[in-house]
């Protein structure tokens, strides 16, 4: 057909075979198809709930709700409203996404960077890790935390008894609750200060340096003052955690003072390499020994003590055998000085104002304990199993961003000298996030969304809250669904735009 | 007259180089290369030792020096306070978790179901296999059809067996494969409606797909369970299957379009300039010269999303259909097998179940990805 009207000279085709024509005819037709489908829902519906004598509308918000929550962040009770009752579920399901995040994304890079690890035994372990855990649904991982492990823990009167007085038993994880009083305010507004003070100090003097090739005068004499100062702190702290492995030590009450002192002058001194692979190989033990004896507590004692100081003295060959080369363009930032104003700052206010932080620790009555602040077994059953399937994926990410990075650029930074952490760290890493960050915000943001499964083991998040119990007792279907998918549609929206700013700001500008 | 530079003796012979081969000097390259390494190996090493022997005396058999209890076992040996695993317990109740309540005595049904799909989706899996048109169109049209009268019976004297009685693996399966089989057209659509220049149709696919990409799961299947007999006309019933069916559907197409614009995007211009330049239509052109090509890049990102859709169908439990983790979940309390295992063996089976599946499917998706990497990407 089309063979023969191109023999005629202009070619004439019938208004319907101009595409322009056509693609509007196309639109019409199924504009048209989607509204009578919708019309057709509409009617139904309405016909529908006239039929079960059903009203519409949203005024179900403001009637009182007459059913309780088990875990709420706010106030909420019997007599509250409905619309309290969504507040409560949507900021259950933001405190369980933004804690399950937190930690998926420290164990998921961890993961990453464990699977293209040059140490076979670490590789093989971080892949058996992410095969096992992507292939399995996370609903199962879910039950299996919530009803084989967390409701098989031991009763109220054998709970587990973890240091700084957490206790672990049926009814979830008891923790002392901090009891902070008015001046508190004052400290952590000297922390935020602090934090901000030490950001501030450290973009300043790398610019600094940038321009001039040094760190500030007063920054660097400044940053060897604190990094003794922290070298008294952190080696007070190894000695006396020292003292719980060799009796000796802790035999001598002023040891870890004396200890503490030496160290930190040592740290000004050009040997002060050594004081920190001390202070590396005391924790170390220290560390070692308490996991070992937690791991294999059976085993005689000796053998424990032993175990923990051949770790230790790892530590210490690891430490010693490391590349002491100078790093890259007089190191990185003296990290010092920021982290003694970070706590040192907050702390002199707590000191001053005279503030208290005291905590509530949970005591054992007779039934349940009283006092402290008890995390319901379904929050840290949804927690642990997002964090644990999430990571899987967050470890792909990351490992495939870094694969990304092309060996030349990694060769290229060998050939300027740089050394393996300068090389990761200014070269290898900011390229690699560029690969990285988009994926993972949407690792993020299916994060948030899964968050959702806690309904099924009785976490009280918005689905649950209010897609479960709110529905059911109000029956208004049309409303409840609506609201809460117009809840994840604009978290989900909002997460998409960003990333599209992202990738905008990120994109590679080739010539 | 000398010349300096004529070798009058001759260089030492190297060493010979340490061990470069055997287990020896393997393990020195891949687990103790630097003192780090040696350090993270030894923990790692601890850590195993710690692991390792109670997680096997969980699992293993009493045969294989566990202490878990083999299929065959009685309650009473589940029940002592050593014992592990109960596989007891999973092989006398296998049957509920593969069938749910279908009716026993009809069990030749749900297998003769499972031997056609296997019959079928082999042959479609391997590349060499001929007659893959037909074949595909056996298994994606044919088979569901056959599977669906098998299965629901009432024709052929086969006694009609409700889908409330359904249940088990074939219930897990039945949703995936359902959910699959219909969310690729649904998914291919879409994604060429994205890709349109026509500006309704694009919007009206973006709403679509976004809409349901947005939202988890679990409420498209809530909205499927509670809103859809709102929108059937008075009197119209659906069936709970056919509403999760239709929630998981939905939603699957919306991934599965954009897995399928990934491919439609990778294809050069000049593909579709070819086409058009032959004078083919629009649709003539998708069919033969677009989607051929879009689809083949694309069959891993497919299995993909299959793999995700066959793990999310475990989440059609929350709206009570009994698929393998419903049964599994109901199973657990039952008294018969009560022990202190039961639920912890119950959720490992289900999980060893959705693993082999997903394993084998994400190997398979790899395996083709590599076969259909031609080497002269980008």
């Amino acid at each position: 057909m089309a063979v023969q009207d191109n023999l005629a000279a202009p070619p004439r085709t019938a208004f319907y075979n101009d595409p322009v024509i056509r693609g509007i005819i196309y639109q019409i037709v199924v504009a048209g198809l989607v509204v009578a489908f919708l019309a057709w829902i509409i009617f139904n519906t309405a016909q529908n709930l006239a039929a079960q004598n059903k009203s519409t509308g949203f005024g179900f918000l403001f009637e009182t709700s007459g059913f309780g929550i088990s875990f709420t962040l706010i106030p909420f009770d019997r007599s509250s409203y409905y619309w309290q009752a969504f507040v409560v579920g949507l900021l259950n399901t933001l405190l369980v996404a933004v804690i399950g995040i937190v930690f998926a994304t420290m164990l998921g890079f961890v993961l990453g960077v464990a699977r293209l690890s040059s140490n076979w035994l670490i590789a093989r372990f971080a892949t058996v890790y992410v095969e096992v855990i992507r292939n399995i649904p996370l609903l199962l991982q879910l039950f299996f935390w919530y009803f084989a492990v967390l409701k098989a823990m031991p009763a109220v009167r054998q709970s587990f008894e973890l240091p700084l007085s957490i206790f672990v038993n049926q009814r979830g994880i008891i923790v002392p609750r901090p009891l902070p009083d008015a001046e508190i305010f004052w400290v952590v507004v000297a922390a935020a200060a602090a934090l901000v003070g030490a950001i501030a100090l450290v973009v300043w003097a790398t610019r600094v340096r940038t321009r001039t090739g040094h760190y500030p005068v007063s920054v660097a004499q400044g940053s060897r003052f604190a990094g003794a100062i922290v070298a008294f702190l952190v080696g007070y702290l190894a000695i006396s955690m020292l003292g719980s492995v060799v009796p000796a030590v802790s035999a001598v009450s002023f040891l870890p003072l004396i200890g503490a002192l030496v160290l930190a002058g040592l740290s000004l001194t050009k040997y002060g390499f050594y004081g920190r692979v001390f202070i590396g190989t005391a924790i170390g033990w220290a560390v070692a020994d308490f996991l070992l004896s937690g791991m294999f507590g059976w085993l005689p004692r000796g053998v424990i003590v032993l175990g923990a100081a051949l770790i230790a003295l790892g530590v210490a060959w690891t430490m010693l055998t490391s590349d002491r080369r100078p790093a890259a363009t007089e190191g990185k930032f003296p990290l010092a000085l920021p982290i003694l104003i970070v706590v040192a700052i907050p702390a002199l206010v707590y000191w001053l104002t005279g503030a208290s932080l005291a905590f509530e620790i949970p005591v054992l009555e007779r039934f349940n304990f009283a006092g402290g602040l008890q995390l319901v077994p379904e929050m840290v059953a949804l927690v642990v199993g997002l964090t644990i399937y999430t990571a899987a994926f967050i470890a792909e990410n990351v490992r495939s961003g870094i694969q990304a990075v092309s060996k030349g650029q990694t060769e290229a930074a060998s050939s300027l000298g740089l050394r393996e952490g300068d090389r990761l760290r200014l070269v290898v890493v900011p390229q690699a996030m560029r690969v990285i960050i988009p994926p993972l915000t949407s690792q993020y943001l299916n994060l948030t969304k899964n968050s959702s499964l806690g309904a099924a083991i009785g976490y009280p998040e918005l689905v649950n809250v209010f897609m479960g119990t709110t529905l059911n007792q109000t029956g208004k279907a049309i409303e409840v669904i609506a609201i809460t998918m117009l809840v994840y549609l604009t978290l989900s929206l909002t997460t998409s735009a960003f990333m599209n700013w992202y990738n905008a700001r990120v994109a590679l500008v080739e010539r | 007259m000398s010349f300096s530079y004529v070798r009058d003796h001759m260089v030492e012979p190297r060493p010979a180089p340490v061990n470069t081969a055997g287990p020896i000097a393997w393990a020195r390259r891949n687990l103790f290369a630097t003192p780090s390494d040696s350090l993270m190996t030894i923990l790692a090493i601890v850590l195993l030792i710690w692991a390792i022997p109670p997680i096997y005396g969980f699992v293993a058999p009493n045969f294989l020096g566990g202490d878990a209890v083999p299929p065959g076992g009685i309650v009473e040996e589940c029940r002592l306070e050593t014992a592990g695993a109960c596989w007891a317990y999973i092989s006398a109740r296998m049957s509920f978790f593969i069938y749910g309540f279908y009716p026993a005595e009809e069990y030749w049904r749900p297998n003769l179901v499972f031997a056609l799909g296997a019959l079928l989706i082999v042959p479609l899996l391997i590349p060499r296999v001929p007659f893959k048109r037909t074949n595909a169109i056996l298994f994606f049209v044919v088979y569901p059809v056959i599977c669906f009268y098998l299965l629901n019976g009432g024709v052929l004297g086969m006694r009609p067996v409700p889908t409330e009685q359904w249940g088990g693996l074939l219930v897990t399966l039945i949703i995936s494969l359902v959910g699959i089989i219909c969310s690729i057209p649904i998914g291919i659509l879409l994604a060429l409606g994205r890709q349109s220049k026509l500006p309704i149709i694009k919007t009206l696919c973006v709403m679509f797909i976004e809409l349901w990409r947005a939202v988890p799961l679990i409420t498209v299947l809530f909205m499927a369970s509670v809103m859809l007999p709102l929108f059937m006309p008075q009197g119209t019933t659906v069936d709970k299957l056919l509403r999760a069916l239709v929630g998981v559907t939905l939603f699957s197409s919306a991934y599965l379009a954009e897995v399928v614009r990934g491919g439609l995007q990778a294809l050069p211009r000049g593909q579709y300039e070819a086409a058009s330049s032959l004078g083919l239509s629009y649709w003539k052109s998708m069919w033969f010269i677009i989607l051929p090509q879009a689809l083949k890049h694309v069959i891993p990102g497919i299995v993909n999303s299959f793999i995700a859709l066959f793990k999310d169908t475990s989440l059609v439990s929350i709206v009570g259909i009994f698929d393998l983790l419903n049964t599994v979940q109901a199973a657990s309390s039952d008294i018969e097998w009560s022990s202190p295992t039961q639920a912890i063996t119950g959720y490992l089976f289900a999980g060893m179940v959705f693993w082999v599946f997903c394993f084998a499917m994400s190997r398979y998706s790899i395996w083709m990805e590599r076969r259909l990497d031609t080497g002269h990407k980008g």
